[in-house]
């Protein structure tokens, strides 16, 4: 035995120290994750170019005019972009209104509520329904929701503001079919819930417990620990979730496509249809030439642009979650 | 001191106080809505999931037959038909994206979490990765029309594969990243003592401690690509044949297939459109569900 091994040490004597990997593949291996880390940054970029280089001729025929105007008629190769711009913000705000509240509801209930041997359950159920393809969002909305949502929602509510100011116009549908800006909003709600709630969960988890447990000393109730302390704690956190599903909402297109109408109208009442710029670029792209398909990417261009901000927004007001 | 507490005191001033405690009211209320609202608007998000699922199984279970996997999709007016194609197809697709996606992936989270850490670059690609995890998934699509579609004048499956290949490569990032930082300094410390080189130090041993977080993150990128459609109305299309073994024209796959045939006028495309959500719904929750199961932790989106 003492004889092999004092063999071994002779043989590697003369050899170099390393010999599994030579330096060459050390450096190799250093450039190609570099290399991939760049490869990352380029494709933003290349997202950036490819709209701005494939919308020009649109903004350069319009100018400034494309995004006020809302004429989108394809025979005349006249477009402009205010009708799907207003129902991106508008659907999008729609979601916000209705699935942040539910998102923090969610997220409190998890952190605060929830019996722990229940915790690992609900979570997965909340995220599952990240996991559901967008389109059988739209299925979803367009064959169950939307009917039930004419018959039970839309054909009710016009009766009772029928006549009435403003109410009368926001709330009114000319033809309850159930597909429209707010039902897309609805949709919208639903699907941007699994992120709110997972980022918010993890920012109240983040709260030191000493925190909490201080105010259940004093004798607060848990609606007081929530609103006093945890929310304050989390505050600006809290905003960046909620502007990152806002990112999600802007620029979802499959689910909206389905329930949205697909209308390039521009009506004062949420129960119409309307359209968002993702869900045109859907409808449109395939057949278009010419001017019209530089008017769909400088749509998309704008949807880059506003996505990008607020999703830079967000990533300000929201220190990375850290893991561990 | 409210009105209803003081009333009870003084009619019953040996019993037991009211159920809200020596709380006043108007905040025992408050606690109470607060409890009861947010376990409601969990049962709803709960409810919903089960709601989809179950019009997935009432809708798409009538539709399943053995014809819809061994044949291909019909044309307009005509009967029966299957989506064969459009399984193998997606199947193809989605194996391409994640092929392409992760090693480009894997090795650009070792960047950020082993060579780069906290420099300038690190930080500024870690930005721009968050900020492609959340981009709308049909500016990729029209990015890659721009970048391969145009140039190779057609749709094509491989432009399909780059477009899922992109929205994959993020989440892979992001997952790596994360599980590398986990695996604790030291390990590596002890590798760099035996003399190894850096590129040893990661392959044998950082990326073994974090194998289980790292598969889960291609296991969660596959579950993302597998049902994206966006992306592909522009890139890979849709027909209604077996593609070609090049993949070049268009590449039948199933969220394409659902979106063209579940709008269409056709009973049996409806039908056909029904059965391919609830596949395709089933194999990505299946597919999440192991990715969770792997990682015992609670901590990966």
């Amino acid at each position: 035995m003492v004889a092999l091994s004092q063999e071994r040490l002779v043989s590697s004597a003369d050899a170099p120290a390393r010999r599994s990997t030579p330096p060459s593949f050390d450096r190799l291996f250093r450039l190609a994750s570099l290399a991939s880390a760049l490869l990352v940054l380029i494709v933003l970029l290349g997202i950036i170019g490819s709209m701005i280089y494939g919308g020009m001729p649109a903004f350069r025929e319009f100018g400034f005019g494309f995004i006020t105007s809302s004429v989108w008629n394809v025979n005349e190769d006249q477009y402009g972009a205010w009708v799907a711009i207003v129902g991106t913000l508008t659907t999008a705000l729609i979601a916000l209104v209705i699935g942040v509240p539910l998102s923090l509801g969610i997220a409190i209930f998890l952190t605060q509520l929830c019996p722990p041997w229940l915790k690992r359950p609900v979570a997965t159920t909340i995220e599952l329904l990240a996991a559901v393809p967008s389109i059988i969002y739209g299925m979803w909305g367009l064959f169950v929701f939307a009917p039930l949502f004419a018959n039970y929602v839309q054909v009710p509510v016009s009766n009772i503001v029928e006549g009435m100011p403003i109410i009368g116009t926001i709330l009114y549908a000319r033809t309850p079919s159930g597909v429209g800006i707010l039902t897309a909003g609805i949709i919208l709600a639903i699907m941007i819930i699994p992120f709110i709630a997972s980022i918010a969960r993890d920012i109240l988890d983040q709260i030191p417990s000493v925190l909490r447990e201080s105010a259940y000393g004093i004798g607060c109730t848990t609606w007081e620990v929530v609103r006093n302390v945890l929310l304050p704690q989390a505050g600006v956190s809290i905003i960046g979730a909620i502007m990152l599903g806002l990112g999600r909402a802007l620029g979802e297109t499959m689910a909206v496509t389905f329930v949205v109408g697909n209308a390039n109208r521009l009506s004062g009442s949420l129960f119409d249809p309307g359209s968002t710029i993702a869900s045109r670029i859907a409808n449109e792209f395939n057949e278009a030439i010419g001017l019209q398909l530089n008017a769909l990417m400088a749509l998309g261009c704008i949807l880059f642009l506003v996505t990008f901000t607020v999703l830079v927004l967000a990533r300000l007001l929201v220190s990375r979650v850290k893991v561990g | 001191m409210d009105i209803a507490l003081q009333h009870q005191a003084s009619t019953e001033p040996t019993t037991a106080p009211a159920p809200w405690g020596r709380v006043r009211r108007s905040r025992h209320v408050a606690d109470r809505a607060l409890k009861i609202i947010c376990t409601l608007f969990t049962v709803l998000g709960a409810f919903v999931l089960g709601w989809i699922l179950l019009m997935l199984l009432v809708e798409g279970i009538g539709g399943l037959s053995p014809a819809v996997f061994t044949e291909t999709t019909p044309g307009p007016g005509t009967q029966g038909g299957g989506i064969a194609n459009a399984i193998v197809g997606s199947l193809i697709l989605t194996f391409l994206g994640i092929v392409v996606a992760t090693p480009v992936g894997v090795l650009a989270g070792t960047y950020l979490a082993e060579y780069g850490k906290s420099s300038k670059l690190a930080e500024v690609i870690r930005f721009v990765n968050d900020i492609l995890l959340a981009a709308p998934s049909i500016l990729i699509g029209l990015f890659v029309y721009m970048l391969m579609v145009q140039p190779m004048g057609g749709y094509s499956g491989w432009a399909g594969g780059v477009a899922l290949a992109i929205i994959a490569v993020p989440v892979i990032v992001r997952t790596t990243e994360d599980m590398l930082r986990l695996v604790p300094g030291s390990l590596r410390e002890a590798g760099a003592a035996l003399g190894a080189p850096m590129s040893t130090v990661i392959i044998k041993i950082s990326w073994k401690a974090a194998r289980a977080g790292m598969v889960t993150g291609v296991l969660l990128a596959t579950a993302r690509i597998a049902g994206e459609t966006a992306p592909l109305l522009f890139t890979a299309l849709n027909n209604n044949f077996w593609f070609s073994p090049t993949l070049m024209g268009g590449v039948a796959n199933l969220p394409v297939m659902i979106f063209q045939f579940a709008l269409s006028p056709y009973e049996n495309w409806r039908e056909l459109a029904w059965a391919g959500a609830l596949i395709i719904t089933m194999s990505i929750l299946a597919l999440s569900i192991v990715a969770r199961l792997l990682l015992r932790k609670d901590k990966v989106r």
